[in-house]
């Protein structure tokens, strides 16, 4: 197996003729968004170009601290995210579950797929700990900005029924067991579905990166399955704590319902 | 005489003002008033499905704020102004509200008991889809029945019924009342229906609790 070639600088440049080939056809067609397209090119230009220098600087200098940082920085970064995705306006006692769970379901996901499936040493090791948390954290993070949505949409929708139950008795969470179920599963299906698709539909992208760095396709789908099964356990790890926790930040200390409109 | 219910200085937003109200126990209470007048505010509260901003409010003589809400609950059962059916058969809707009470799960004979004391005549398997809105507001008072509560609120239950099935419903609330030696506490639109069975009537009238008459 060869080593993957490196690109020119010319031969990179000319895959931004894709680019202008947009900007023609928006033009033509009168599409006002010549901005968006200019404005996302050139922020995942220089996004890439500064992470890529980053990297580089920390695999030469592996450093425990320097390991953490970028994790609580990806955290951190993932946890705003899910506020910003969220419609609607979110209570503080959300909020506060959201970083949590997110927090305490990934690096619980991490630590065991990096020590235990991996067993990466030292524990620190950039060049795997990075690419493989950033995975997870990303993943866990789409999944709970479902889970978010679902069970915020679904106490709002649902809230003569939440009462009703309330009503004759039911504890919050009995009154709630339908509304928290729906978004777990709707949390965990869009991991569950490309799990199926996978390697037949489409390559997933860790693996192409391997391949195209020379790494045989079968040690390539040996990283492949484990990290999909990392991601399927903290995806279902986060959005479960979240939910568990969740429709908790809806009742108050007498078990009333409080949805703020 | 013994009150179920004591309200000392109640005061819920701007929308509900009680400086004093006893509510008899084992008595059949209407609390009438025009629309927006806050009744429905009065009954959340007796329910603690809201909390006054200001004052108290005893069940027997105990503050409900030292009390554990699900516990008072499952004592003090509300039928609410739109109560909601579970989608599923008749039979899964006396189950689901008798889990959601603890309770154990009543025979069908028994639930078929209750049905017709809300004179709905169907099977227990039929789907809640296929009711109209009457209807399933009676299968949501036969729910409440099927929960042995202590005191009943019921908010309006018999809104979406015609005059007819109104009197008839209305009639056997009192009488499983009576017969069971429970506590009625309903709002009524309807004042006929406060005159001919209220024992205690509470009107309302702009937020402020005006007159309590009894028989």
């Amino acid at each position: 197996m060869s080593g993957i070639v490196d690109l020119g600088i010319w031969q990179l440049l000319s895959a931004y003729i894709f680019v202008i080939f947009l900007l023609v056809i928006v033009r033509i067609k009168g599409i006002s968004r010549e901005k968006e397209i200019l404005i996302s090119s050139i922020r995942m230009t220089l996004q890439l170009i500064f992470v890529g220098y980053i990297l580089a600087y920390l695999f030469e200098n592996d450093h425990p601290g320097y390991t953490l940082l970028v994790i609580g920085v990806m955290e951190t970064f993932a946890i705003f995210n899910i506020y910003k995705r969220v419609k609607g306006k979110l209570s503080m006692g959300l909020k506060k579950v959201i970083a949590l769970s997110m927090a305490s379901g990934t690096l619980l996901s991490i630590a065991y797929f990096l020590f235990v499936v991996i067993q990466i040493s030292p524990w620190y090791k950039t060049q795997y700990f990075v690419p493989l948390a950033g995975m997870i954290i990303g993943n866990s993070m789409t999944g709970i900005a479902l889970g978010v949505d679902r069970l915020v949409d679904g106490m709002r929708a649902k809230k003569d029924m939440v009462e009703t139950a309330l009503m004759l008795g039911a504890t919050p969470k009995a009154a709630s067991k339908t509304i928290v179920d729906h978004a777990f599963d709707s949390a965990i299906m869009p991991t569950i579905n490309s799990m199926v698709g996978m390697g037949i539909v489409f390559l997933p992208g860790m693996m192409t990166g391997q391949i195209l760095s020379g790494t045989s396709p079968l040690t390539a789908i040996e990283y492949q399955i484990a990290i999909m099964l990392g991601i399927l356990g903290s995806v279902s790890l986060t959005v479960f704590l979240f939910v568990q926790m969740g429709y908790q930040s809806f009742f108050n200390k007498e078990k009333q319902l409080v949805v703020n409109e | 005489m013994e009150s179920v219910f004591q309200l000392k200085e109640i005061q819920y937003k701007d929308i509900l003002q009680v400086e004093r109200m006893d509510i008899p126990l084992h008595k059949i209470t209407c609390i009438i008033g025009e629309s927006g007048s806050g009744k429905s505010t009065l009954l959340k509260m007796l329910n603690n499905l809201i909390s006054p901003s200001k004052g108290e409010i005893f069940f027997k003589d105990e503050s409900i704020q030292n009390m554990d809400s699900v516990e008072l609950r499952r004592k003090v059962i509300m039928l609410g102004q739109n109560p909601v059916v579970f989608p599923s058969t008749i039979r899964d809707n006396f189950h689901i509200a008798l889990g959601f009470s603890e309770k154990e799960l009543l025979p069908d004979q028994k639930l078929e008991e209750y049905l017709r004391m809300v004179h709905l005549n169907k099977s227990l398997d039929q789907t809640v889809e296929t009711l109209s809105g009457g209807e399933k507001q009676r299968l949501a008072l036969a729910r409440v029945f099927a929960l042995d509560p202590e005191v009943l609120l019921l908010d309006e239950p018999s809104s979406a019924l015609d005059e007819e099935t109104e009197t008839l419903i209305i009639e056997e609330t009192v009488n499983y009342t009576k017969k069971y030696n429970k506590t009625l506490i309903m709002v009524t639109h309807a004042k006929l229906i406060a005159e001919n069975y209220g024992e205690n009537i509470v009107r309302i009238s702009k937020g402020r609790y005006v007159m309590k008459e009894e028989k």
